[in-house]
C-alpha cells in the first residue's frame, strides 16, 4: 500500500486529502475530503489525471499567434508531446474560432481547435 | 475641433464595456459609442489564452478570447459601434470626454451618460520596494503574457516569479511549457492568493518549488538580469537573516497584485475609495458624479469574468435608466467595513433599491468554518456561513431588495465572524 497527499482543486477550502493506492497503483481509498466531489476527484487524478491543454501556434502571415486548446481534456503524461507537437504546427489565415487544426491529437480523442478566428491580412 | 454627442460612452471594450454596451443597447438605448485604446476589443482576455472562464454564465470551460468573442459578436449583432486605436484623454464631470486616435485626430464628445470600464494594471516594480539593480529582464507577468500569447516571443530562459496571484501562477505554467525553466514562485504571505487550482495544476503539476513567507533580497545583473536571492520572513515581513537561498536566471516576473486604473476617473472629480482604489459606488454602480458610472476591474478587482459581465450588465441597465429618466436615486444607506472584510462594494445604497443588493468584499485573512454577518442599527440583517472566507475569493452576500424599508439606521457594517488561520 502507498499513500499519496493530493490538495482538492474543486472549490477554495481546498481539502488536504489522503489517497491509499495498491501495490499496482490502484485507487483504494480516500480521506480527508469533506464532499463526494473531492472523492471523485481524489480517484480521478490518482489513476488518470487530465488536463486541458492551451498553446498558441504561428500563422504565416500574421504577426500574432493563433490560439488554440485540446477540444477536451487529456491524460497529464502527454502534455509535453503535444506541445511538442504544436511546435511544428503552422496555420495560414483565414482560421475561425472552432476550427479543428490537428484531428485527433496523438490518439486522445481530442482535437487541437482554435480559439479565436484569424482575418486575412489586408493587403 | 470635431464635435460629437452620444447617449452613452463607455471607456474600455473588454468584458466590462462590451457587457455593459450590450445591456444598455438591450435597454433600448440606440445612440452609443464604445472606445479603445489598443487595436482589437476583448481586454485583457485577449491574452489569457487558457481555459477556465464562463462556468458560472455559460456553464463550461472557456479560453479567454472564446469568452470575450462571444461579447463582440453580440455588441456586432446589435450594430453597437467600438472604436479602436482611440485613448480617451479626460473625462469631466459634466460628462465631456476627450480623445485622440490616429485616423480621426482630437475629439470632444459630449455624453448622456457615461460607464468607466478601463479595467487595472500590475503593480509595478517600483511600487514594490525590491533591492538591487535595475538590469533588464524583469517584468510583470502580465506584460510576459502579452509577450508570449500575443507576439509570440520569449522573454527568457531562467525564470524566477515573485507574488503568487493567478496571472503569475499562469505564466510559470506557460512559460515550463514553451521551453523555459521556472525555477521556483516566491510568496511574501503565509498563503497564496491564487486558486488552489491553479496552485496544482500550473506549480506541482511541473514540480516548480512555492516557497510562502519568502521575499526577493536582492537582485543582480548589470545589463540583463543573472540571478536573484530570496529569504525567509518573520511576521512582520522583515527578512531572516541566513534564510538566503540564491538563483541564478535571466528573468523575473512580477505577480504582485492589481490596481484600478482611474487616472480619468480622478480627472473627472470622481470620489475614490483607498480600500479598493475604485470609485466609491452606490448600488446601481453610480459613481459620486451624477451620470458617471462604473464597473469591472476599475471598481474593484474581481477573480472571475464572470462577476465582472454580471456586474456590468447592472451597469449598462442602470446608465440606460439615467438617460431615459434623469433618474438618479439618492443614496441612504452607507456600507462600512468590519473585522476581517476589506473594500466592500458598492459603498452606499439607495433608500429603496430596484433589485437586490450584492455586497462583495474580500476577507483581510484566511477564515475557517466563519461566518459573515451584515447589520444595520444594531440589527442582525444578514448571516451566512462557509468553510472558508479567503482573500483569494471574492465574497458576496445578497441582500433583499424589501428589507432595506424596514431598516430604522443608515450605517450598514459588514463583518467575518471567526478565527483568522494562517493558510
Amino acid at each position: 500500500m502507498d499513500n499519496k497527499i493530493i490538495t482538492c482543486i474543486n472549490c477554495p477550502v481546498g481539502c488536504r486529502m489522503t489517497v491509499s493506492l495498491s501495490e499496482d497503483g490502484g485507487f483504494v481509498s480516500v480521506t480527508g475530503n469533506t464532499c463526494p466531489r473531492g472523492a471523485l476527484y481524489a480517484k480521478q487524478e490518482c489513476t488518470e489525471p487530465l488536463r486541458v491543454i492551451t498553446a498558441v501556434i504561428p500563422v504565416s502571415g500574421s504577426n500574432l499567434p493563433l490560439s488554440v486548446k485540446t477540444s477536451g481534456p487529456v491524460p497529464k503524461e502527454k502534455i509535453s508531446a503535444i506541445m511538442h507537437l504544436l511546435g511544428n504546427v503552422t496555420v495560414s489565415a483565414p482560421v475561425c474560432t472552432g476550427e479543428i487544426i490537428v484531428p485527433d491529437v496523438l490518439g486522445t480523442g481530442a482535437d487541437i481547435i482554435a480559439t479565436r478566428s484569424v482575418a486575412c491580412e489586408k493587403l | 475641433m470635431n464635435n460629437q454627442y452620444v447617449d452613452l460612452l463607455i471607456v474600455g471594450s473588454g468584458p466590462a464595456g462590451l457587457a455593459a454596451a450590450i445591456s444598455a443597447r438591450e435597454e433600448g438605448i440606440e445612440s452609443i459609442l464604445v472606445l479603445e485604446r489598443e487595436q482589437e476589443p476583448g481586454g485583457i482576455l485577449r491574452q489569457c489564452i487558457h481555459n477556465g472562464f464562463g462556468l458560472h454564465r455559460f456553464h463550461e470551460e472557456l479560453t479567454g478570447p472564446e469568452y470575450a468573442q462571444r461579447d463582440i459578436d453580440r455588441v456586432r449583432e446589435l450594430n453597437i459601434p467600438v472604436e479602436c486605436g482611440t485613448t480617451v484623454l479626460s473625462v469631466s464631470g459634466n460628462r465631456v470626454i476627450t480623445c485622440v486616435s490616429a485616423s480621426k485626430g482630437f475629439r470632444r464628445i459630449e455624453a448622456g451618460a457615461v460607464i468607466l470600464a478601463m479595467g487595472c494594471r500590475e503593480r509595478p516594480r517600483g511600487a514594490l520596494c525590491t533591492p538591487g539593480t535595475r538590469c533588464a529582464g524583469i517584468y510583470s507577468a502580465g506584460t510576459a503574457q502579452r509577450f508570449v500569447n500575443l507576439e509570440g516571443f520569449m522573454p527568457g530562459k531562467k525564470v524566477v516569479i515573485l507574488g503568487s496571484g493567478d496571472i503569475g501562477l499562469i505564466m510559470a505554467r506557460r512559460m515550463t511549457l514553451q521551453g523555459a525553466k521556472v525555477l521556483a514562485c516566491v510568496e511574501i504571505m503565509p498563503y497564496s492568493s491564487g486558486l488552489n487550482r491553479n496552485i496544482v495544476q500550473c506549480l506541482e503539476d511541473y514540480g516548480i518549488p512555492l516557497y510562502l513567507q519568502h521575499t526577493v533580497t536582492d537582485i543582480r545583473g548589470r545589463e540583463r538580469l543573472t540571478g536573484i536571492t530570496i529569504a525567509r520572513v518573520d511576521e512582520k515581513r522583515v527578512p531572516v537573516p541566513g534564510t538566503e537561498i540564491h538563483f541564478d536566471c535571466d528573468t523575473l516576473l512580477l505577480s504582485c497584485g492589481l490596481i484600478p486604473e482611474n487616472e480619468l476617473s480622478q480627472g473627472a472629480g470622481i470620489d475614490i475609495s483607498p480600500l479598493t482604489s475604485g470609485p466609491v459606488v452606490s448600488d446601481n454602480l453610480e459613481t459620486s458624479v451624477p451620470g458617471i458610472f462604473s464597473c469591472g476591474n476599475v471598481l474593484h478587482v474581481h477573480d472571475l469574468v464572470d462577476h465582472v459581465s454580471n456586474e456590468s450588465f447592472k451597469a449598462g441597465k442602470a446608465a440606460a435608466s439615467f438617460i431615459r429618466n434623469s433618474f438618479h436615486a439618492e443614496t441612504r444607506f452607507v456600507v462600512c467595513d468590519g473585522a476581517g472584510v476589506r473594500g466592500t462594494v458598492p459603498q452606499r445604497i439607495s433608500a429603496a433599491p430596484q433589485e437586490d443588493v450584492q455586497l462583495m468584499f474580500r476577507p483581510s485573512g484566511v477564515f475557517r468554518n466563519a461566518t459573515a454577518v451584515v447589520e444595520c442599527g444594531g440589527q442582525e440583517i444578514l448571516r451566512k456561513k462557509a468553510m472558508i472566507y479567503t482573500p483569494g475569493e471574492m465574497a458576496v452576500l445578497t441582500l433583499h431588495k424589501e428589507l432595506f424599508c424596514t431598516l430604522s439606521d443608515h450605517i450598514i457594517t459588514v463583518r467575518i465572524e471567526g478565527e483568522k488561520t494562517n493558510g
